[in-house]
């Protein structure tokens, strides 16, 4: 099913995940979750098969994969158009940078001087 | 149309209306479709505007500064995702060189193969990969399609809804869905709220139909990550991509937001893909003069360049406004073929119903579905038109069966397979026992055996007694806010007794942790192998290369269930065997001039036994004997062994008949009066359409011959009249009817019936 010895996001590997662990309660969120590294060997994939963007899209998920559900969500709520001013978004990038997440900072910041220049900003 | 109007004023001039054959035409059903005037103002111009800009592409210094005409300092901010991140500036100079017709070619060209043009594709820009896609003619739509698409083995995906969010409804028609084929189901709400719980109803049904299935449920954007976040779905595809800057942010996102979005549901693992296609800007009013196919070449770029993994386009829900202009089903076509030439998955539209008319809607589809597309339809509806919460789709649940014989008919691999009527009965029931156990078992919703039992045999939700509306709500209530996952009901299933399907929730969750679905064009084979662009790359290089279905699967699309033999026809015969029909010795010569001999053909009574109307043969004889003795004939019945020819049995009757006159009869119920003087293939009378006979008419046949006998000219019998597909639906059997008689054949004399 999936390439053996991968592990999720808490070391564990997935064949060690079974029904049976589930139910006595033996299994975390953290199980079922994706590592960034896998994300990151995934992006190696979609470079060799002619899709650099979908590379570059699975290593922006593999710092996202670091952070919590709902930092997930509010940076997207933060990215929407008019949610946000110049100066939230450079706060929001400067909090990704420090969360690890560079790329998404990048894009943070590249999307607030798009988003000032066309009026999408706050 | 305006209705007429009824004025007084009688001073216009009368206008004589149209001709009966036209006011014929103006009834039909294809003419409650709009059709519009090409209009490049409003955006309703399918293929090419005057006011699309001409391509373009500078480069400086490794940055883009000007593209398809605009400046960088003007770039709106699809312009500028586009320009930032979509183009492979190191292809980009070779690529915009080449001709649009250089392109063109290679795109169609077996030879040339699909890698080199997706690398050329790269650096084009959105204006100059529009101009390419406008050259292709639909032939050459096909041939790029068949080529250009990113997996090598075509799928299709399912809309799965109901007006009441039923859960029952939904997990059996779930499992329905997936008991054919489709490898991804999609589902939404008519109530935002109830979003949760249609979400696990579905997924629970899919996993009762087959493992490795793909459910997502579309709803607005947020939701929907927080839906894939817990677990809860298993794809996401409302990612809505507009062409124009003004529709992208009316529907409350930017590229960079729906990026973010893009990587959000990569972070877990989820596959998702983003939706786009003609028309929508023009439905918005923002289409800025520009045509369809350039608009929606601007979402391809930006998909790619968000680092989607794949698209659904061609019209989606403003199909049917591409429909209404010249070209307009041509360019959503070329929709689906520009987003496998930038490499990407490509669900190709086939979604909302675009006419009213079957033949607009199956010519709409044939194409795509001859060349194979990763996914046929990003919404075939398998659930009743009324039903499907989306709208009604191109193809619905009336229309499965003639999905899977178009199948068969051209020996292409659409996605589905035929699902034998007790197997889908079994998965109904168990998908919608395993959702009434989960809900029991979490305490969201108590359904009754009279509920599950009518969602188990439900057409739709019509069926259904009465809405549960408010149960639905609060179930969906409870999910959501106790913080319920998907690994809560993998072990709700397994409590209940549900293990397989425990097992096969679990592995879609575990699937997430390989994150092999993230590559494009993923889906799950029912023995949880990924084929995607990685594992299972198209390789069609020209005829016998490419996707051809494995003996088995080319088993299972010719197999569908209407199917039947001569075997079968035997069984279905001989349940109507009797024993009226006994044979008294060799026939002889008559000498009664009012004799009328009956022949009847060598199966007749032995292994034939009902016509192809259904009347049992002993019936029809007793019907040309009634007729014969209304007349005040004597009738006799001889078979004749040695020929199936119906006018070599009628010919022989009259020569052993005292009159000269007889009756041939074939098992199968076509019947024909003969003289003896006559030529075998000339006769008097003949009832050559024989499912449409009755007994009636057997009985007047009888009648004119007693008349023929005594030397009058009756008025000859006519065939009743149909004006339907008669041969379509009776020359299989008439095949297997003439195999039967030919093996009843033997060389012997004339045998004496009695009845």
């Amino acid at each position: 099913m999936t390439s053996p010895g991968r592990r999720a996001y808490s070391g564990r590997p997935v064949e060690s995940v079974t029904v049976e662990s589930v139910r006595r309660g033996e299994v975390t969120q953290d199980d079922l979750r994706i590592h960034p590294e896998t994300l990151e060997s995934q992006a190696v994939v979609a470079e060799r098969h002619g899709n650099p963007q979908l590379a570059a899209n699975l290593r922006r998920a593999a710092e996202l994969a670091l952070l919590p559900d709902r930092d997930v969500m509010r940076v997207y709520e933060a990215l929407r158009p008019r949610r946000s001013t110049a100066d939230e978004l450079s706060a929001l990038a400067g909090w990704l940078d420090e969360r690890g997440c560079p790329r998404n900072a990048a894009l943070v910041r590249e999307a607030r001087d798009v988003y000032v220049r066309r009026g999408l900003a706050r | 149309m305006i209705p007429p109007y009824d004025s007084d004023d009688d001073s216009r001039p009368a206008v004589p209306g149209p001709v009966g054959r036209i006011r014929f035409m103006d009834a039909q059903r294809v003419n409650l479709d709009g059709f519009a005037v090409e209009n490049p103002e409003l955006g309703l111009v399918a293929l090419a505007s005057p006011y699309d800009p001409k391509p373009g592409l500078v480069v400086e210094d490794g940055v883009v500064t000007e593209m398809d005409g605009v400046k960088a300092a003007d770039f709106d901010s699809i312009d500028a995702f586009i320009a930032a991140h979509g183009l492979d500036l190191t292809v980009a100079s070779e690529a915009m060189a080449l001709s649009d017709v250089a392109v063109a070619r290679m795109m169609v060209d077996p030879s040339v193969p699909r890698s080199e043009v997706v690398w050329l594709c790269a650096g084009m820009t959105p204006a100059k990969l529009a101009r390419v896609l406008a050259l292709l003619r639909p032939a050459e739509l096909v041939m790029a399609m068949t080529k250009l698409r990113a997996r090598r083995t075509p799928s299709n995906q399912a809309h799965v809804t109901n007006r009441l969010d039923d859960p029952l409804l939904l997990a059996a028609d779930a499992a329905t869905a997936a008991a054919f084929g489709f490898r991804e189901l999609e589902t939404t709400v008519p109530v935002l709220a109830d979003a949760p719980s249609n979400a696990v109803a579905v997924s629970i049904g899919a996993a009762v139909g087959s493992p490795g299935v793909l459910v997502q449920c579309s709803v607005e954007e947020a939701l929907e990550l927080e839906l894939g976040l817990r677990g809860f779905v298993s794809y996401a595809e409302t990612v809505s991509l507009y062409g124009t800057e003004q529709v992208f942010t009316d529907g409350d996102d930017t590229p960079w937001s729906k990026a973010f979005l893009t990587s959000a549901y990569a972070s877990r693992g989820i596959k998702m893909r983003v939706s786009s296609g003609a028309g929508a800007e023009v439905l918005m009013g923002g289409a800025e003069r520009r045509s369809m196919l350039y608009l929606e070449s601007r979402c391809v770029a930006l998909a790619r360049a968000m680092g989607a993994q794949g698209v659904q386009n061609g019209g989606i829900d403003g199909a049917s406004v591409a429909g209404a202009v010249p070209r307009g089903v041509r360019e959503l076509m070329a929709e689906n073929v520009m987003v496998m030439a930038r490499n990407l998955e490509s669900c190709s539209g086939n979604d909302a119903l675009m006419s009213e008319s079957d033949v607009r809607r199956t010519s709409r589809t044939l194409p795509i579905f001859l060349a194979g597309s990763d996914f046929v339809c990003s919404g075939f509806g398998s659930i009743q038109r009324y039903d499907n919460m989306f709208g009604p789709s191109n193809w619905n649940a009336e229309d499965i069966d003639d999905y899977l014989a178009m199948q068969r008919d051209w020996g292409v691999d659409g996605g589905l397979r035929t699902a034998d009527p007790a197997t889908v009965a079994e998965l109904r029931e168990r998908a919608a026992q395993a959702v009434r156990a989960v809900y029991a078992w979490f305490g969201l919703a108590d359904f009754t055996d009279e509920q599950v039992a009518a969602a188990v045999d439900a057409a739709g939700s019509k069926d259904l007694a009465g809405p549960d509306t408010v149960a639905v709500m609060h179930a969906a209530r409870v999910i959501r806010e106790t913080g319920l996952t998907m690994a809560d009901v993998v072990t709700a299933l397994q409590e209940t007794g549900f293990e397989p399907e425990a097992e096969r929730l679990l592995d879609m969750l575990k699937v997430r942790v390989g994150g092999d679905c993230l590559q494009t064009s993923a889906i799950l084979t029912p023995e949880m192998r990924v084929l995607s662009l990685v594992t299972d790359p198209n390789d069609y290089t020209g005829p016998g290369t490419g996707y051809e279905p494995t003996p088995e699967r080319q088993a299972e699309i010719d197999a569908i269930r209407q199917q039947r033999s001569v075997e079968d026809l035997r069984r279905e015969q001989a349940a109507y065997a009797s024993d009226a029909l006994r044979p008294r010795g060799p026939a002889t010569q008559g000498g009664d001039p009012r004799e009328v001999v009956v022949g009847v053909s060598p199966a007749t009574g032995r292994d034939v036994w009902v016509t192809l109307s259904g009347l049992p043969v002993v019936e029809v004889l007793r019907q040309l004997l009634a007729g014969l003795e209304e007349e005040g004939c004597v009738a006799r019945i001889v078979r004749f062994d040695d020929t199936i020819d119906l006018g070599m049995i009628g010919l022989s009757a009259a020569r052993l008949s005292g009159s000269g006159i007889g009756i041939g009869l074939q098992a199968k119920g076509t019947a024909l009066i003969h003289r003896r003087d006559l030529a075998p293939l000339a006769n008097l009378e003949l009832y050559s359409i024989a499912p449409v006979l009755s007994a009636d008419d057997y009985r007047l046949m009888g009648v004119n011959a007693g008349r023929h006998a005594k030397g009058a000219t009756p008025e000859p019998a006519r065939n009743p009249y149909t004006d339907e597909a008669i041969e379509a639906r009776y020359h299989t059997r008439v095949v297997s009817l003439v195999a039967i008689e030919r093996a009843c054949c033997r060389a012997a004399g004339p045998e004496e019936l009695t009845l």
